[in-house]
C-alpha cells in the first residue's frame, strides 16, 4: 500500500514540477508549484514526518505560495508568452538537466546507498514533545537565531517597500 | 518495497527539474520559484535520511530549513517588486544595467 502511495505522489510531484518550469502562464505555473508542494507533503507523510507535512501545507502551500500568488497578480506581467527562448538557452539548459540526471543515476546506483529496509530502525522522537523539547535543548541557540533572523527580515522587508523619495 | 534509494532519486529529479527551470525561463518570479522548488527538494532528502538514519536531526534542520525559505521568500518578493517599481520589467534579458 505504501508503495503504490509513494509511486502516485512522486509522479505527481514530478509531473507538476515540469508544470512550473514549462507553462506560459506564471499564475499556472504557481498553482503547479502547490501541487508539487502538497505531494511532497504526501511524501513526508510516508516518511512519519507528520509535524513537517503539516508545516509544509500551511508554511509553503499556504503563505509563501499565497505570497508568490498575491506579487504574480499585482505585477501582472504578460510580455513573457511573446517572447521566444533561443536555441542556445535550451541547449545549456538540457546541458545542465542531463549532467544532474546523470549524477542522480550515479547517486543511486551506489552500494553504499541500498538499504535493507527490513531492519528498519523505528522512527522514534519524530512526534510533536520530543520535536518541541529538542528545539529547546539541543538546538536552542539556532531557534534564537532563527528568531532574530525573521526579525531582520521582517525589517528588511519594511525597508524595502517603502517608497523612498530621494530624488 | 520503498527504500532510500527511491526518495533520493525523487528528490534529486525535483532538484534536476528546478535547476533545469532557472536556467531555462526568463522571469524573475518563475526563476524563483524553481529556487523554491530545489530548496523544498533538498528537504525531502534530508527528511529521508533523517528517517532511514533512525534519528530526527534532519526533520530539525528542515524546520530551520522552512523558516528560513520563508523569509527568504518575503525579502525575495519584495526585491522583485521594488525592481518592478524601477525598471518596469522582471525579465532578465533586460535586467542588464550592471553589464560592461
Amino acid at each position: 500500500m505504501t508503495d503504490i502511495f509513494f509511486y502516485i505522489f512522486s509522479i505527481l510531484a514530478l509531473a507538476c514540477a515540469f508544470g512550473v518550469v514549462f507553462s506560459r502562464n506564471t499564475v499556472n505555473g504557481a498553482m503547479c508549484l502547490i501541487g508539487t508542494f502538497m505531494s511532497m507533503a504526501a511524501l513526508f507523510v510516508l516518511l512519519e514526518a507528520y509535524f513537517l507535512a503539516v508545516v509544509q501545507v500551511l508554511v509553503y502551500a499556504g503563505a509563501v505560495m499565497v505570497l508568490f500568488l498575491f506579487i504574480i497578480m499585482l505585477l501582472d506581467v504578460k510580455e513573457s508568452a511573446a517572447r521566444k527562448t533561443s536555441i542556445y538557452t535550451w541547449a545549456a539548459s538540457l546541458i545542465g538537466f542531463g549532467i544532474m540526471v546523470i549524477g542522480v543515476v550515479a547517486i543511486n546506483s551506489a552500494e553504499s546507498i541500498k538499504t535493507k529496509t527490513a531492519n528498519l530502525p523505528v522512527a522514534e522522537g519524530v512526534n510533536l514533545k520530543n520535536f518541541g523539547y529538542e528545539l529547546f535543548t539541543t538546538y536552542l541557540l539556532p531557534m534564537q537565531v532563527t528568531g532574530f533572523l525573521l526579525l531582520i527580515s521582517m525589517v528588511g522587508v519594511i525597508a524595502l517597500s517603502k517608497k523612498t523619495n530621494t530624488q | 518495497m520503498i527504500g532510500l534509494e527511491h526518495f533520493i532519486g525523487v528528490s534529486s529529479l525535483l532538484f534536476a527539474i528546478g535547476f533545469f527551470g532557472v536556467l531555462l525561463r526568463k522571469n524573475t518570479l518563475v526563476i524563483y520559484m524553481c529556487l523554491e522548488l530545489m530548496l523544498n527538494a533538498a528537504n525531502l532528502a534530508l527528511i529521508a535520511f533523517s528517517r532511514y538514519h533512525g534519528g530526527m536531526g534532519g526533520n530539525v534542520f528542515v524546520f530551520f530549513t522552512i523558516t528560513v525559505a520563508a523569509a527568504e521568500v518575503a525579502v525575495g518578493l519584495a526585491i522583485i517588486v521594488a525592481l518592478f517599481r524601477k525598471r518596469q520589467t522582471v525579465e532578465v534579458e533586460e535586467l542588464n544595467a550592471l553589464n560592461n
